[in-house]
């Protein structure tokens, strides 16, 4: 069997005195839609912050593909092939769409130690590509992110994620605050990642989402992994009771 | 073509360009003529460059998100610290550097600290207001510096560049720092990173965006603009006064709120800076040129300040209100 794409071993964290996670220790294959579930201050946003780069842990280690990785930076994790939604959708909503999806990762015409000139054609032709890739469409690239509804922000988060080509995806509660019928459309672009052989780890407490696209399910509470079966193995009943 | 009205709505700049037309047409008749006439022109882009300088500092810093109040005592250390060297001894540009870095070293301070405690820029700064005056006038030694005229290439920066004696050199100054700004706002990665630290800080940093740094430059660029304004003024009288820029902090962020730049951050544009400080500049001098009483200055700007603001929000909410399909 071919090493786990992530996998977390032991993963201690502390929040000034607070015991966030408990050893946590989590194996996903290549190619897994794996659904984490708990309720809130169970644990499961501070492994995901750690994964993604925006904490660190205090112990235990990270391995990508049986290789151990040290994630010190948002820009490390995204090097590595880990992207995160999260369910603000960091978006700056002020911003057009081609511009969001390269914040941080612009393509550029010329540069000079990290900085230069955007290559806007690019931007804006690669977003549009981009977008419809997800099965998203879109009128222009220049439209405003803060003009678009929940869902359609959490396509283009996902159309990004996909462009840079990520290995493992991260949704954190992409489904938070959208109506049935923008969430109907989120769990369809997850159920399209796997499709594309892109392994993700949703995030949600509405074990209905969880349910409906994922292969297996994590479930934590107080900072440990408490259940960890196959979809099919387990019901929203006996996840509901442990949490 | 109701796209591009409502694009056009939703400029920040839009309501502060049409009041500076209509007050430029209302002081020309109230001054039977006198206000676009050349001689008043020359005064008004005498004083232009050096506010508008600030003006373009302050908003970029507001577009990252930050605020900056130290600007005017700045504006005042720079040609002090430089006069004070050239007395001294030292050549010309090697004092022009020495006082750009000082202002540069105050900029980063300003957002080092800002950054590094956690504390607003506002408090930051306004702490910085009040040591670099205190500095500008220590380092003055209570006695303002002469510089003979003549003997620095103040020309350079200050002199008449077309034959009619309308345009000085520090016009042209002012338009390449704006023009250079403007482009590093809109075409470069940089200005990229600066929206979105301001727009939206935390997803700034989930797309790993180094925001600290990118707030740290922009301090530093502001003071040093304001600096350089602080120079050209004062090689423009040729006198070097601990007493100057003082209030201008104030001056440059309405400049840039008149212009659309929103308190908190992510949204506004350098030639909304420039036209706010135009405003100020066209207001103050077509008063006097009105012969309305001079006091009623402050309160124009005030004014105006709240009218802007108001009219831009509400500019924008019909902008934003006008449908336009974003999905096929």
């Amino acid at each position: 069997m071919n090493a786990p794409i992530i996998e977390t071993r032991n993963l201690h964290k502390w929040y000034s005195g607070v015991h966030a996670l408990k050893g946590v220790s989590l194996k996903v294959q290549k190619g897994e839609a794996l659904g984490l579930v708990g309720d809130n201050g169970a644990g499961k946003s501070t492994l995901i912050n750690i994964l993604s780069g925006l904490h660190r842990q205090d112990e235990g280690d990270i391995l990508l593909e049986g290789q151990q990785v040290d994630i010190r930076s948002p820009k490390d994790s995204m090097r590595l092939g880990i992207e995160t939604i999260y369910q603000y959708n960091s978006m700056v909503p002020l911003m057009t769409i081609s511009r969001n999806v390269f914040i941080g990762r612009e393509p550029l015409k010329w540069s000079i130690g990290g900085f230069g000139v955007l290559d806007e054609k690019k931007m804006r032709d690669d977003s549009v590509k981009a977008i419809a890739d997800v099965d998203l469409h879109l009128r222009s690239p220049d439209a405003l992110v803060g003009e678009l509804s929940g869902g359609q922000r959490q396509g283009v988060a996902i159309a990004r994620a996909m462009h840079f080509k990520s290995k493992v995806m991260i949704l954190d509660e992409p489904t938070n605050h959208l109506s049935v019928k923008e969430t109907a459309k989120v769990i369809g672009f997850v159920k399209g990642l796997k499709a594309q052989g892109v392994t993700s780890i949703f995030i949600s407490h509405n074990m209905h989402h969880v349910f409906a696209c994922c292969d297996r399910i994590v479930a934590m509470a107080l900072g440990q992994v408490v259940l960890d079966k196959p979809v099919s193995d387990t019901s929203i009943e006996e996840v509901s009771e442990l949490l | 073509m109701r796209r591009l009205v409502k694009l056009f709505l939703q400029k920040p700049e839009l309501a502060s360009s049409i009041l500076l037309l209509l007050l430029v047409i209302a002081f020309q008749i109230r001054s039977n003529a006198i206000f676009l006439s050349v001689d008043n022109l020359r005064g008004i882009l005498g004083l232009l460059p050096e506010t508008a300088l600030v003006a373009v500092g302050v908003t970029l810093l507001m577009i990252c998100g930050e605020f900056d109040l130290s600007v005017g005592s700045v504006f005042a250390l720079m040609p002090m610290t430089m006069a004070v060297l050239v007395v001294g001894g030292w050549p010309f540009w090697a004092a022009v550097v020495v006082g750009l870095l000082l202002c540069a070293a105050i900029g980063f301070l300003n957002g080092w600290i800002t950054i590094r405690f956690e504390i607003p820029s506002f408090i930051t700064t306004l702490g910085m207001l009040f040591m670099a005056r205190s500095m500008t006038v220590v380092v003055s030694g209570g006695f303002p510096p002469r510089i003979k005229p003549g003997t620095v290439p103040s020309w350079i920066f200050t002199g008449f560049v077309d034959g009619g004696g309308l345009i000085r050199a520090s016009v042209l100054w002012f338009a390449a720092f704006a023009i250079l700004i403007s482009l590093l706002l809109a075409k470069t990665n940089f200005g990229n990173w600066v929206r979105a630290t301001g727009g939206y800080l935390p997803a700034a940093a989930a797309m790993g965006i180094p925001s600290g740094k990118v707030k740290i430059a922009c301090f530093m660029i502001c003071s040093v603009l304001a600096g350089f304004a602080g120079m050209i003024q004062s090689l423009r009288l040729n006198s070097f006064l601990p007493s100057i820029g003082e209030g201008m902090e104030l001056q440059a962020v309405a400049a840039a709120v008149i212009g659309g730049t929103s308190l908190s951050g992510g949204v506004g544009s350098i030639i909304g800076g420039l036209i706010g400080a135009v405003l100020i500049r066209v207001i103050d001098n077509g008063m006097v040129m009105s012969q309305i009483d001079a006091n009623w200055f402050k309160f124009a700007i005030g004014a105006l300040t709240i009218f802007a603001v108001v009219g831009n929000a509400w500019l924008r909410r019909r902008g934003r209100a006008m449908k336009v399909e974003t999905d096929k």
